[in-house]
């Protein structure tokens, strides 16, 4: 494997509260290629965009990041100062939210915040940064990119102000992407023209993307690799086929069978019991375990252990093998 | 499917509204704040003081067979040269003791703040509820009253009113009419800020979701005001009313002590005041300084629990 | 079968223009918006008809209008037989009033966070003066949770827990038709097969007619019996579940059905959809899809397709066949 983009090694995020210590991300690890899209997926309070926070320094206290490291291209950068990670982000992490209007400053035109944050990080000049903005708002796909520059974020559509918040980010050439929810605000087709986008950026550019998302589908179109959270931790990693198609962890295959899909028609979907439990109230051991049919005696007592398959792993007792039935 | 219940069997009882006030982040916040106890406990103190005068207060000041003119300006824990009484707070002119007519200039203090922010209270929410759940014309003029009313200031109103008041009610009944005049006063000049607060908490909650409910169901736009809207826009309102009172109170007495308010036969703190300057440059300062001070730490207090109040129900407005 | 629900050239405009004094200092005219243009369809009783679109096509407006939350423009709303926007007799119009239901989208929206989740449940019942004893508890307990909760405030529970309640409310005057406006897009896909499975039990149990709002083919699938696909405020086609997903006629419906993430296909290159929704303030004329169309001819461009049955699909286009 080529030399991570990112890597992130036994990550733990924690919030102190009244009622006790809280731990939103505990004990996750995974590396990231260049060139690489992997997808985070987990429902709402697994803890992936918690991750992806801590990885970009922007944690909103109390909580922290209590244990483990983030390295970016060989840089340690867990520890490092605010000053210091502003002056990272951009140049070597780009970030894309689910709210385009939020990483846009609504009172500049879209052209002057291309070149500001150019200026900010690369070594070049007016003239050639304002070349590239319009360069960039091409790449990304914006017709008529030379007028459009001029233009200020809300008169574009949702669609073309997530593609001028793509180009944003990748406009200081960052190695590392992270997309946190990118196309969950926007309609079925424009989503389907920014994965694709994405996807043709990563593959021509050599980016690697954290692509954060609750929505399996587009796991399943756009992600190579796809790391699986429960409760703050990594219930699987692996590449995409695999989990998706032959999980290993009870939860994956749960999460599976509850999509509705095309070729089920219109039989039952397989529920899991319950819901997410709440980070205040985490059962002991595998968090999974309540709602978990294979669950025994030993899950509520300690974590499941990692198995690897190859170049994937699963954190569980009762792993369901390849041929993947329950 | 009894499994999805979060609660187990022997919690079958539901939680009282006590209970559950106790065990609240709000009341969690308020155990960490130190300014908000102490201010909590001082306002508390001077309420009841208030309440009980009669039975804490060591003399009526207004009854006046219990008055000895001998003992006019006592000063304050010295025994008084003729008679050898001694007032902690000292003695006015008349020999009435400031104590005293602190605790009962209190009373009327707080009676008349209180029910001046009821009054402006019932007012605000009743016209701001019904502007923002109406909208259209009934909305447009509401606010536009509300416009108008805040280009002049509170005292000014106040004055306005008091004015007009004295000049329709018969000589021999305005020292009884005055308190409530005063309440009217007050309470008019301070509405619109509970007005404009109900009207936008109404229009964002008059869009959600659950009111749509009740529109389906066939509830009328009464029962959706009342039962619906008015429990959930009452947080804001609550942190207004608090804040209120301590201006409603100043408000009070800064009618008093221009002589428009309280009558001298049922004197408030502002008129404490006001009596007292007269006595300031002849040297008998505790007349002026104990009622002062008692007005400076009420305001002070009501005010700094109201601000407490308004972060702890509103974390963003911090 | 018997007809629940007929709707007829259906119209909503909608008045979106400034406030008077910013048309008069930039001397603009009124603006109008038309959310629904003349959308007719029926629905058949104990069956569930599914409406998809994206944002703006009108297909929430179209719920409300349902329900009675608005009225239409133009067009009718007929529930077995009686127009609510016309009917006259008071008596009547509660009686159907009383047959229709509706579930939200927000689950944290949707009920009132002040009262007691007893108090919810039975308020249908209850602002009509009915009997509510143990009714509260009899529904929490069909819609899968426990009588005991009914005592609790909305916040102690989970966005799904919320949703049952919903459902439970919904339930409680015993109605006939529920109109499901994106009953389960807040919630996790977990949860999600939770709700559309009680759903669908609750359907058969109590013989209930769906109107199903939703943007997720793949949900719209699972549950419908008819579907009907908008596009800017105008039905461009209808049919079965089957017909449309293997064969759909109508190229905006081709369009959404490859653009949806399908699960089983990893790693697909497939172009993705050209241009967006047109401003439905100005929509295109003819036929609103011509700009993005890739059939699309000159007719397009000047005749407002109609709607046409081919094999029992319903479409509006000029080109399908």
């Amino acid at each position: 494997m080529k030399e991570a983009v990112l890597s992130i090694r036994d990550l733990t995020v924690e919030i102190p509260t009244r009622h006790g210590i809280l731990r939103p991300v505990d004990g996750v690890s995974y590396d990231i290629a260049p060139g690489e899209v992997l997808g985070v997926v987990g429902e709402s309070g697994a803890g992936k965009s918690m991750a992806g926070n801590a990885v970009i320094g922007l944690l909103t206290p109390p909580a922290h990041i209590a244990g483990g490291e983030i390295v970016v291209n060989g840089q340690r950068i867990d520890q490092l100062t605010g000053e210091a990670m502003r002056r990272l982000r951009g140049k070597q992490i780009g970030m894309v939210f689910q709210d385009p209007l939020t990483s846009l400053n609504p009172l500049l035109r879209i052209g002057d915040q291309l070149t500001e944050t150019m200026l900010a990080h690369l070594d070049i000049s007016r003239t050639e940064a304002e070349e590239r903005a319009v360069a960039a708002l091409a790449e990304v796909g914006i017709p008529g990119a030379a007028e459009r520059v001029n233009s200020y974020p809300h008169e574009f559509s949702g669609g073309m102000r997530q593609r001028v918040v793509i180009a944003l980010a990748l406009c200081a050439e960052p190695s590392l992407i992270i997309a946190d929810e990118p196309t969950t605000a926007l309609d079925v087709s424009v989503q389907a023209q920014i994965i694709a986008l994405l996807k043709r950026l990563c593959r021509d550019r050599g980016t690697a993307i954290m692509l954060i998302t609750h929505d399996m589908g587009v796991i399943a179109e756009a992600a190579d690799r796809v790391a699986v959270m429960y409760a703050g931790r990594l219930a699987e990693l692996g590449p995409v086929r695999e989990v998706l198609m032959q999980p290993h962890h009870p939860y994956t295959a749960g999460l599976m069978g509850s999509t509705p899909l095309a070729s089920r028609g219109k039989d039952r979907l397989h529920q899991i019991p319950g819901a997410m439990p709440r980070l205040d109230s985490l059962p002991g051991g595998c968090a999974f375990h309540p709602r978990c049919p294979r669950a025994a005696a030993r899950c509520s007592s300690a974590p499941g252990p990692l198995i690897t398959d190859g170049d994937g792993r699963a954190a569980c007792w009762f792993p369901l093998d390849r041929e993947g039935v329950a | 499917m009894a499994e999805l219940s979060s609660q187990t069997p022997e919690k079958v009882v539901e939680r009282s509204r006590l209970r559950v006030a106790i065990d609240s982040d709000f009341a969690w916040q308020f155990r960490k704040s130190p300014v908000a106890i102490v201010s909590a406990v001082v306002v508390t103190i001077m309420v009841l003081a208030a309440i009980f005068a009669p039975l804490i207060a060591p003399y009526d000041p207004f009854d006046p067979g219990s008055l000895n003119l001998m003992n006019g300006f006592s000063r304050p824990m010295t025994p008084n040269a003729f008679t050898q009484e001694v007032f902690w707070l000292g003695t006015d002119d008349q020999g009435r003791d400031v104590f005293s007519t602190i605790l009962y200039g209190m009373r009327i203090s707080l009676f008349v703040g209180a029910a001046a922010v009821l009054f402006a209270m019932v007012l605000g929410i009743t016209l701001g509820l019904l502007a923002g759940y109406a909208g259209g014309w009934t909305e447009t003029i509401i606010m536009r009253v509300a416009d108008v009313q805040l280009t002049f200031p509170a005292i000014l109103v106040a004055m306005l009113i008091f004015g007009i008041a004295k000049g329709i009610t018969p000589v021999e009944y305005r020292d009884q009419m005055a308190i409530w005049v005063l309440i009217i006063a007050i309470g008019l000049s301070d509405w619109v800020q509970f007005a404009r607060v109900v009207r936008g908490a109404t229009l964002v909650e008059k869009n959600k979701e659950y009111v749509q409910a009740a529109r389906l169901i066939g509830r009328g736009s009464g029962a959706i005001m009342l039962r619906h809207i008015l429990p959930n826009v009452l947080s804001p309102v609550l942190v207004i009313a608090t804040i209120s009172l301590a201006l409603a109170i100043i408000a009070e007495a800064t009618l008093s002590f221009l002589g428009v308010g309280a009558p001298p036969t049922q004197p408030s703190l502002g008129t404490l005041i006001r009596i007292g300057q007269g006595f300031l440059f002849s040297g008998e300062w505790w007349i002026l300084l104990f009622p002062a001070l008692t007005l400076l730490t009420l305001a002070l207090s009501v005010n700094l629990l109201g601000d407490w109040l308004r972060d702890a129900l509103n974390p963003r407005l911090r | 079968m018997t007809g629940m629900v007929s709707i007829r050239n259906l119209t909503r405009v909608f008045d979106v223009s400034k406030p008077w004094i910013n048309r008069l200092v930039e001397r603009r005219p009124k603006a109008w918006l038309t959310a629904v243009s003349d959308v007719s369809f029926e629905i058949e009783e104990k069956t569930v008809y599914a409406l998809v679109g994206e944002s703006g096509s009108g297909k929430s407006t179209i719920g409300k209008m349902l329900v009675g939350l608005l009225d239409p423009t133009d067009g009718s709303v007929e529930i077995r037989g009686t127009d609510l926007a016309r009917e006259t007799d008071a008596a009547k119009v509660d009686a159907v009033r009383r047959d229709i239901q509706m579930i939200f989208q927000d689950p944290f929206a949707s009920l009132n966070p002040r009262w007691r989740v007893r108090d919810i449940i039975v308020e249908p019942v209850a602002a009509r003066g009915g009997d509510t004893t143990g009714m509260a508890e009899r529904l929490l307990e069909e819609v899968g949770l426990s009588a005991r909760d009914a005592g609790k405030f909305p916040h102690e529970f989970s966005g799904g827990q919320r949703q049952r309640i919903c459902i439970a409310r919904a339930l409680a005057s015993g109605p006939k038709l529920i109109v499901c406006d994106e009953p389960t897009s807040a919630l996790d896909v977990s949860v999600q097969a939770q709700v559309l499975n009680l759903m669908s039990d609750l359907k058969d149990q109590l013989g209930l007619t769906y109107l199903f709002i939703s943007h997720d083919l793949t949900v719209v699938q699972h549950m419908a019996d008819r579907i009907g696909v908008l596009y800017l405020g105008r039905l461009v086609e209808e049919a079965g579940p089957d017909a449309l997903f293997e064969n759909p006629r109508h190229p905006y419906t081709q369009m959404l059905l490859a653009a949806a993430p399908k699960l089983d296909d990893f790693g697909r290159e497939v172009p993705p959809p050209t241009g967006e929704i047109p401003d439905p303030i100005n929509p295109p004329p003819g036929c609103a899809y011509h700009p993005r169309c890739p059939l699309a001819e000159d007719i397009c461009k000047k005749e407002r397709p109609v709607m046409r049955t081919i094999e029992g699909t319903r479409v509006a286009c000029h080109m399908a066949e």
